[in-house]
């Protein structure tokens, strides 16, 4: 019996060894390990054995058995590797064909610009405030040092809908209604970012329609070095912290001091350039020390408190940084415009 | 506002600082020069030359053979100018002459005949169109002065002039004219002002009072108003470094009487008017208001018609001038004229800004006037005038004059102290500092200590309180020189509040959602104010507001919805073959329900969406699908599905809306909005493909913000579900079965969701099958079978009571 058991075993790995699929491998199985296979058939001829030899037997049997059933288990899984690689190989695809588009939108250039300048002022404590876009004559001219009649309404021609009301023309009404709702009894720094509109034709310089960011900041003992120390750091971190700021007398008839601020050239870096129109800087922002009358009427007593505003377009800074030629661009809303200041 | 170098040296000693170096010291003191142009170009051997002899040439019909004596020499020149002549003075580029563009005069000869030389236009000298005199433009240069034959002409044209552009803003009215510049320059370097000559030689016998008497009706208009006669005046073209200046100015010359009143309006910034008094036909002034309905014809020809806004110079009885606006054509200086009233007034600003605005004439005497002149130089400018006019038109100046004078000549008084002068500019300047701007601002003051009592000339009278003054010291101490400080004050935490930031959120989902953002115009035209304005507005019944000038009918209204704009945006890409568009803006639309608006509209946010072509557009795997309506509707879904916030949807038909493919949006029972596909025949009309849009009230959204979301605890026990599909009439809407079986399951069934939609050959005509999937749970126990089951039927027979449904088998 002893021979047979090694004749049945060399048998058994001979065919697993040559087996060529999982259905021959599982005949194997059973032709040898079943009810009916071969070692059962030695194992029920162990009756007719001494006593002594049936262990020696029953042990050899399992032995020949555990044999055969690893080497099937091992043959089962290099059968199946093989299938999984040649499964594998025929899934290949072409992987530089473009993938499945997912529709991805995007901020508007202006949002952009306006939310990282929202984003820097907020940086250094400002809140954000918002106000009406159709505004009183009193809001937008005179709570900011405008009366009726005053020449310097003509810079700014306005679409006004009635005579006590019109469409703002800056967002600084915003600033007096804030000064107003703070009662004159606190100080805080604030930026009001919105759209305003001017009666200008349309080209590509104007519009009757843009953006504005105006930032205004009351305390006791503000300085106008303080604005200049602001307006350094807004520009800065907006343009570079090699860009050089200058700021220039002007008039706004709710400051005084005024200030307007050139940044230098980022094209020529100073020398004088088509861009600078050969100045070596660029007008960027208007601002001032608050004209005491625009304290007095937002409630705050010019005596104890004093106040730096500042005001800027985005459109204009957009058209600087990225060499937008035409105002009108922003609200034509070409979609080949709209994608190509994406970065994402 | 131009000034020119050349003239501008005449009051203040520029020394040799360039132009392009003043410009930028004056631009950083505080008026912006915004250009400098130069008149012409510097030129050499180029001389006045007197034609003495002008005939055709021999072999050519359009040219003219010249013998020109320069000085020095008679040189034969050949000129193809058709306004050449024999007599006249005219400008010789002499051979070796080097004119702009590098082009060098040399001896040639011109079919077979000599010239030596050129007769030039000023054109060819470099001078740009705008400096030329208009009779001068299409041909040679002719002197019409006295002239010295053989003289250099850089000089005697002003050639190497440069002219500043001044951008003048409203409260520098003092720098409207070339003595306020020189003041203002002087400050700057540090140097004196020489005041123009305004003595009067002439010893006339007669007074002025002999001639005219002034009566001023309306005093309140009117503070000043002087009148000097002055006879036998001689008109003829003013002196050429007039005319040169008048020019750089950009004022064309006429004749001497009217060129000196520019001149000394340039100069003074004080207008001035010159009548002919002969034709003034009068020996009486009345300034008035003018009568309703009264009329004027003014120099341009035009009639006006005036109204008791106006103020009107009479001669008694009717206008003869427009008060700071424009003269009479009536009393206008001719040819003939021999005696002249002339007028130095001062007028009030807002009376003439009115005119202005009334008639569209804006000229550089209502612009000064608007601004404000100088009390002090009214009458000094009329002396400056007739000091011209006797030198330049042989005039002789009258005795005196006729005059009213109300004008307060008084000077403000403005205080200072250092030390409130360095806390408000974080500088520290010392005494010495203030007390030198002071003096190089030609303002007078008493210094006590630190204290510093100003008097504030009449020239500057946008100086009144501390504020301005502070401006004038830092100006001139230069801004550059201001440290960089920050503001010392408490912190404040600064950040978005929580409707500013649900905005951002909103513009990001929108954006991961596949939308593009847009920037469209409020304003709108009539077609466009009453488009896919969304039902719970159009309740409102608002009145669409008008402004009350547009600069166009495209421009016209405040919108009532975003969409019309946002379809304008599809439909141009779609015309530049960019046809799959998906846009959104958040903005704001204007409602007044008022019939006459007289208070503010309320602005409402919306968020709005359009979108057009196609949607799945994967062409190589075969997947190419439009847009349609259950893409719009799945972005809003998701966008308030990211938001918590539950909606409805509701059929609905709304003008330019498809009538079966429309729906309102509904949160708690309230409309916030819409979504559907826009009507074919606008989409025709716009040439759009299909296209579909949502509109959603965002205001609306923010309100459900203001309270706290709740919290519910993730259920322990396992949830069971059932699918259900009802047989159903075709128009039973699938949103009314789902809200029943909700409604009917509540509070087991957690959610109810349609998985499949059939209508076809398996059923009967007429009918459909929706499948529904269900969730039930109990957050308490593990659900039995029963009791599903038990809701189960209930749900059968509430569909079938209510929508006449049965369940599919």
């Amino acid at each position: 019996m002893k021979e047979q058991l090694e004749t049945i075993q060399q048998e058994a790995l001979a065919k697993i060894e040559d087996a060529e699929g999982m259905t021959s491998l599982q005949d194997i199985r059973v032709a040898y390990l079943g009810k009916k296979g071969s070692i059962t058939k030695v194992l029920k001829g162990m009756g007719q054995l001494s006593p002594e030899e049936r262990p020696v037997i029953g042990e050899m049997a399992n032995k020949v058995r555990n044999i055969i059933t690893e080497a099937i288990e091992e043959k089962a899984a290099k059968l199946e590797e093989a299938a999984l690689n040649e499964q594998l190989e025929a899934e290949t695809i072409d992987v530089t064909l473009p993938g499945r588009k997912v529709n991805v939108g995007g901020p508007h250039l202006l949002t952009s610009i306006v939310e990282e300048i929202e984003d820097l002022f907020i940086g250094m404590g400002y809140e954000i405030k918002e106000g009406p876009e159709v505004e009183t004559d009193y809001y937008n001219f005179e709570a900011l040092n405008l009366p009726k009649d005053h020449p310097a309404r003509d810079m700014q021609d306005s679409f006004y809908i009635t005579n006590e009301l019109l469409l703002r023309t800056h967002t600084s009404p915003v600033q007096a209604r804030t000064m107003e709702s703070y009662k004159g009894e606190r100080p805080f720094k604030m930026i009001c970012p919105g759209k305003v509109y001017r009666r200008d034709s349309d080209d590509a310089t104007h519009s009757h329609q843009f953006t504005q960011i105006e930032g205004l900041l009351v305390d006791k003992n503000v300085r106008m070095s303080d604005l200049k120390g602001t307006l350094d750091k807004f520009a800065k971190q907006m343009f570079g912290k090699d860009r050089e700021i200058r700021l220039r007398p002007s008039y706004f008839p709710f400051t005084e001091p005024s200030v307007e601020m050139d940044i230098s050239c980022k094209v020529c870096n100073g020398d004088g350039c088509s861009v600078c129109k050969g100045t070596g800087w660029i007008e960027i922002l208007g601002g001032g020390m608050v004209h005491p009358k625009v304290l007095e009427m937002g409630g705050y007593d010019p005596s104890v408190y004093s106040g730096f505003a500042f005001g800027m377009g985005p459109e204009r800074i957009a058209m600087l940084k990225y060499g937008v030629s035409d105002i009108r661009s922003f609200y034509m809303n070409d979609i080949r415009f709209l994608k190509q200041y994406h970065h994402a | 506002m131009y000034v020119s170098y050349n003239w501008l040296n005449n009051y203040v000693d520029l020394g040799d600082i360039s132009p392009e170096e003043l410009a930028e010291r004056i631009t950083k003191s505080g008026i912006e020069v915004e250009g400098i142009e130069y008149v012409g170009e510097k030129v050499n051997d180029v001389v006045v030359g007197h034609v003495l002899t002008c005939e055709q040439h021999p072999n050519a019909d359009k040219l003219n053979l010249c013998q020109v004596d320069v000085g020095t020499e008679t040189l034969q020149i050949i000129c193809g100018a058709p306004n050449v002549a024999a007599g006249q003075k005219v400008v010789v580029a002499k051979p070796g002459a080097v004119l702009p563009g590098n082009f060098k005069i040399k001896k040639v000869k011109l079919r077979g005949v000599e010239s030596n030389g050129m007769i030039c236009s000023l054109q060819e000298l470099g001078v740009k169109e705008k400096f030329v005199p208009q009779e001068f433009v299409d041909g040679i240069y002719v002197f019409q002065d006295e002239v010295e034959i053989g003289e250099d002409v850089t000089p005697l044209l002003n050639l190497n002039d440069a002219v500043f552009e001044l951008d003048v803003l409203a409260n520098r009215a003092d720098a409207l004219s070339m003595m306020g510049v020189a003041y203002e320059v002087a400050a700057i370097l540090d140097e004196q002002v020489t005041y123009p000559d305004e003595t009067i030689e002439s010893n006339e016998s007669e007074c002025a009072e002999d001639y005219i008497t002034v009566e001023v009706a309306a005093q309140e208009l009117n503070k000043y108003y002087g009148a000097f006669i002055i006879k036998d005046v001689v008109i003829k073209p003013s002196p050429l470094w007039i005319q040169n200046y008048l020019l750089a100015a950009g004022i064309r010359p006429i004749n001497n009487v009217v060129d000196i009143t520019n001149y000394v309006l340039l100069e003074y910034g004080q207008p001035l008017h010159a009548f002919d008094y002969d034709r003034f036909a009068s020996n009486t002034v009345l300034v008035r208001r003018a009568n309703e309905g009264e009329e004027i014809v003014t120099l341009d020809g035009q009639t006006r018609k005036l109204t008791r806004e106006n103020l009107v110079i009479t001669n008694g009885s009717v206008p003869t001038a427009l008060a700071g606006v424009m003269g009479g054509l009536d009393s206008e200086v001719t040819d003939e004229t021999s005696t002249i009233l002339l007028e130095a007034a001062y007028f009030d600003g807002t009376t003439v800004r009115k005119t202005v605005k009334q008639t569209g004439l804006r000229s550089d005497s209502s612009t000064r006037f608007e601004k404000g002149v100088d009390p002090k130089r009214v009458r000094k400018a009329g002396e400056r005038a007739c000091h011209l006019l006797e030198k330049y038109a042989d005039g002789k100046v009258l005795q005196g004059l006729s005059e009213y004078d109300g004008l307060d000549y008084s000077e403000k008084t403005v205080v200072i102290e250092t030390d409130r002068v360095n806390e408000r500019l974080g500088s520290s300047m010392k005494n010495e500092e203030i007390a030198d701007i002071l003096h190089r601002l030609q303002f007078i003051f008493e210094q006590d200590g630190t204290t510093f009592t100003i008097q504030v000339p009449t020239r500057r009278q946008d100086i009144t309180i501390f504020e301005d003054m502070l401006e004038e010291i830092a100006r001139i101490y230069g801004y550059d020189n201001l440290p960089y400080t920050l503001p010392k004050g408490e912190g404040q935490v600064g950040g978005l509040n929580h409707v500013q930031q649900l905005k951002r959120n909103i513009k990001s989902l929108l954006e991961g959602l596949g939308l593009m953002e847009n920037k469209t115009y409020s304003l709108t035209d009539e077609h466009d104010i009453e488009k896919l304005i969304s039902p719970e507005i159009i309740k409102k019944s608002p009145v669409p507001i008008a402004l009350a000038r547009p600069m166009s009918e495209d421009h016209k209204y405040l919108r009532l919805s975003i969409l019309p704009g946002l379809l304008q945006s599809l439909s141009y890409n779609q015309a530049r073959n960019q046809m799959n568009i998906a846009y959104y803006e958040i903005g704001s639309i204007f409602v007044s329900e008022e019939e006459q608006i007289t208070k503010q509209p309320e602005e409402i946010l919306r968020a709005a969406g359009a979108i057009t072509g196609n949607w799945v557009d994967h062409p190589w795997q075969g997947e190419v699908k439009p847009v349609d309506f259950y893409v719009v509707k799945g972005i809003v879904e998701g966008l308030f599905e990211q938001l918590k916030l539950s909606i409805q949807f509701e059929p609905v038909k709304l003008e330019d809306m498809h009538p079966g493919r429309t729906a309102v949006i509904k949160r708690n029972g309230q409309v916030i909005g819409f979504l559907g596909q826009v009507h074919p025949l606008l989409a025709k009309r716009l040439d759009l493909k299909e296209t579909y849009v949502f509109d959603i009230n965002l205001d609306a959204v923010f309100a459900a913000y203001e309270n706290e979301p709740s919290y519910t605890e993730i259920p322990r026990y396992p949830a069971i579900s059932r699918d259900i599909a009802f047989i159903l009439d075709k128009e039973v809407l699938a949103g009314d079965v789902q809200a029943r079986i909700a409604e009917t399951g509540a509070p087991l069934v957690k959610s109810v969701a349609v998985f499949d939609v059939y209508e076809g050959e398996h059923l009967e005509a007429g009918k459909k099958s929706i499948a529904y999937h269900l969730v039930y749970q109990d957050p308490e126990k593990t659900l039995k079978d029963e009791e599903v089951e038990a809701s189960y039927q209930e749900i059968v027979k509430a569909i079938s009571d209510e929508f006449n449904g049965y369940v599919r088998s």
